[in-house]
């Protein structure tokens, strides 16, 4: 912890960075009427040497704070160093990919579960400290995954209506993924109209499968869509599906390099599938 | 009327639920899906779950639901012809369990809808329902009721409250002519003995600020927007807050079919960006930080200015609902504390 608030306090006397996007103290009670996982720590934005105390890295540290990088706002506050999860390192460099951020925005601090920090000044840095990580699902997540797959396809079809009938299309989901930073989300283009506005059960159905088709092969797997879900929808197994299947299907994971095709939008001449030519 | 008080066992509420069921009347209540506890149809009182502090979402889609059917219309050689919803085909409802809080924020919602011109879909529904509230013997740290004008035992907005005084055994102040109806001629109703102490058997919540200096503060704050960016830099702009919001109101239309199909109602929220984008590409909030003003201002400064009621009954919930742990609460107290 001190190494963390340390290493945030010279980056900020040095005016390496500007503003250290971290964990701080949130509210500090867990939610007593939703038993599905609720940060109690929250993201601060430090611009100030004096308040590098403040932050904190311990089990409650979730959110994937690679968000902001996005956000106009915290973009206008000048370069960043990022406390980062292992997700959230694997999202900086998918956004890299995807040319959404680049090696002078930003520096990262990558932590662990074991409180150590690293500074990680580069993408190459970045790279070099995700390929040393086990990056696959775990096996845990994948022992769920077998549990769904082996429904039949109206026993699934049967619990996604469910899950989804309580959907609200408060879009919590889209705030929350680092990776949806459309400008102008599909849901909200009307000419024509895609996806269905209204909550029902076509508009949940459409809207919840557009976005994880729309991460496929970019999800990094950090689970802040299920977090953020205030119904509790598990939208992480949507995710957690396709990248079992990208993986499968193109050898491909997300957020492994800040040069790299999509596995779901790349085009390659010598295709073997003629469909596509 | 004046309220009237007697004592109700679990018994005795089995037989509301039956009766009601035997009317037709389709009952509302806390029930427990998967991880989550929120309104839905039950039928029997062992359906109900009343032991949280709150539901997830609100009461409010009993009589503004997410997505709402306005009209139907068909069209054929350039004639349009308009179906009306049947008024008198809405459900009479019992909205039971809700806290004081949600009972309270009907007021509010009412401010809206009937505003200027009244929303008789929203009044048809209000008219058809009994809303029969339980106090709160408990509280967490996202609740404030007592800061915005409402109690753990405030009867405001309900047709009955019920007090559980002791295991199974309540106390019900019937407050309206619905709240007399709903009980009927329910037998096993004993006449309330003085020595009943409603108050023993409530949740303590201190206010935890002074509500007339929030509305002058937020004037004060309101070209401060330093300060607003400040308090709303990790807000994802999302809906959660305003979807699980009593009192949150706004919509958008949509119609739905082509040629013949329907005009629906379905929630919408200022925190969104295109919110108020308007046609020609401007937009008058285009930042995150507006539109968390643009919440906070219109929960504590322009409703009370226009409608003579708070936005806000204190519930919580959107502070439970956060993902990113944006506190209604911590929020409304840094206005009121802000050096002018």
């Amino acid at each position: 912890m001190e190494t963390l608030a340390n290493i945030a306090r010279e980056l900020l006397a040095a005016g390496t960075v500007q503003t250290v996007i971290g964990y701080g103290h949130g509210s500090g009670e867990a939610a007593l009427t939703r038993t599905h996982t609720q940060t109690q720590a929250r993201a601060v934005f430090i611009r100030d040497v004096a308040k590098a105390g403040s932050l904190i890295f311990d089990a409650s540290c979730q959110q994937n704070l690679a968000v902001y990088l996005m956000k106009p706002e915290v973009r206008r506050l000048g370069k960043a160093a990022l406390v980062a999860t292992p997700a959230a390192l694997r999202t900086i460099l998918q956004l890299a990919a995807e040319n959404q951020v680049s090696d002078h925005d930003l520096l990262a601090l990558a932590v662990n579960g074991q409180g150590e920090v690293a500074l990680l000044a580069t993408l190459a840095a970045i790279e070099a400290h995700v390929a040393a990580l086990d990056n696959d699902l775990k096996p845990g997540e994948i022992a769920e995954l077998q549990k769904y797959a082996a429904l039949d396809l109206e026993q699934r079809r049967q619990f996604w209506e469910e899950q989804f009938s309580r959907c609200l299309k408060c879009y919590a989901c889209r705030g929350a993924c680092p990776l949806c930073y459309c400008s102008r989300c599909t849901v909200e283009c009307n000419q024509p109209q895609w996806i269905p506005v209204p909550a029902h059960d076509l508009g949940n159905l459409e809207w919840n499968v557009m976005r994880a088709m729309h991460l496929a092969g970019r999800c990094v797997n950090c689970g802040d869509c299920s977090r953020a879900c205030p119904v509790g929808i598990p939208l992480h197994l949507l995710n957690q599906k396709l990248i079992s299947e990208v993986l499968d299907n193109f050898d491909s994971r997300s957020g492994m390099a800040a040069k790299a095709d999509n596995a779901m939008s790349t085009f390659k001449p010598d295709d073997p599938e003629d469909f596509i030519r | 009327m004046e309220s009237d008080k007697k004592l109700i066992g679990r018994s005795e509420l089995e037989k509301l639920f039956s009766q009601w069921q035997s009317q037709g009347t389709r009952i509302l209540a806390p029930k427990k899906n998967n991880d989550t506890i929120d309104f839905a149809l039950v039928t029997t009182l062992a359906e109900v779950s009343l032991d949280q502090v709150q539901t997830v979402q609100s009461a409010k889609t009993s009589v503004f639901p997410r997505v709402e059917e306005l009209f139907s219309f068909t069209s054929r050689d350039g004639r349009v012809v308009i179906r009306e919803r049947d008024r008198n085909a809405l459900p009479a409802t019992v909205l039971f369990g809700v806290r004081p809080c949600d009972a309270a924020a009907f007021a509010a919602l009412k401010a809206i809808f009937t505003w200027d011109s009244p929303d008789d879909l929203f009044s048809a529904r209000m008219e058809k329902m009994t809303v029969i509230a339980v106090s709160c013997a408990r509280a967490d740290a996202y609740c404030f009721c007592t800061s915005v004008g409402g109690g753990p035992g405030a009867t405001a907005g309900s047709d009955m409250l019920l007090t559980e005084t002791g295991p199974g055994e309540y106390l019900a102040e019937i407050v309206s002519e619905k709240g007399l109806m709903a009980v009927g001629e329910t037998s096993g109703l004993r006449p309330c003995p003085a020595n009943v102490n409603k108050e023993a058997h409530l949740a303590k919540l201190e206010p935890a600020f002074a509500r007339e200096k929030v509305a002058p503060a937020l004037a004060r704050l309101f070209d401060d927007a330093a300060f607003w960016a400040e308090q709303s830099l990790r807000c994802l702009g999302c809906g959660a807050c305003a979807y699980v919001c009593p009192t949150c109101a706004c919509f958008d239309i949509q119609d739905e079919g082509g040629g013949s199909g329907q005009r629906l109602r379905c929630w919408d929220s200022c925190g969104f960006g295109l919110f108020t984008l308007h046609t020609s590409g401007h937009n008058p909030r285009p930042v995150q930080s507006q539109r968390w003003r643009q919440r906070l201002m219109h929960k504590f400064a322009y409703m009370p200015e226009r409608q003579q009621v708070l936005g806000c009954v204190g519930c919580g919930r959107c502070s439970r609902a956060c993902p990113v742990d944006m506190n209604i609460l911590e929020h409304v107290r840094s206005i009121t504390e802000a050096k002018p």
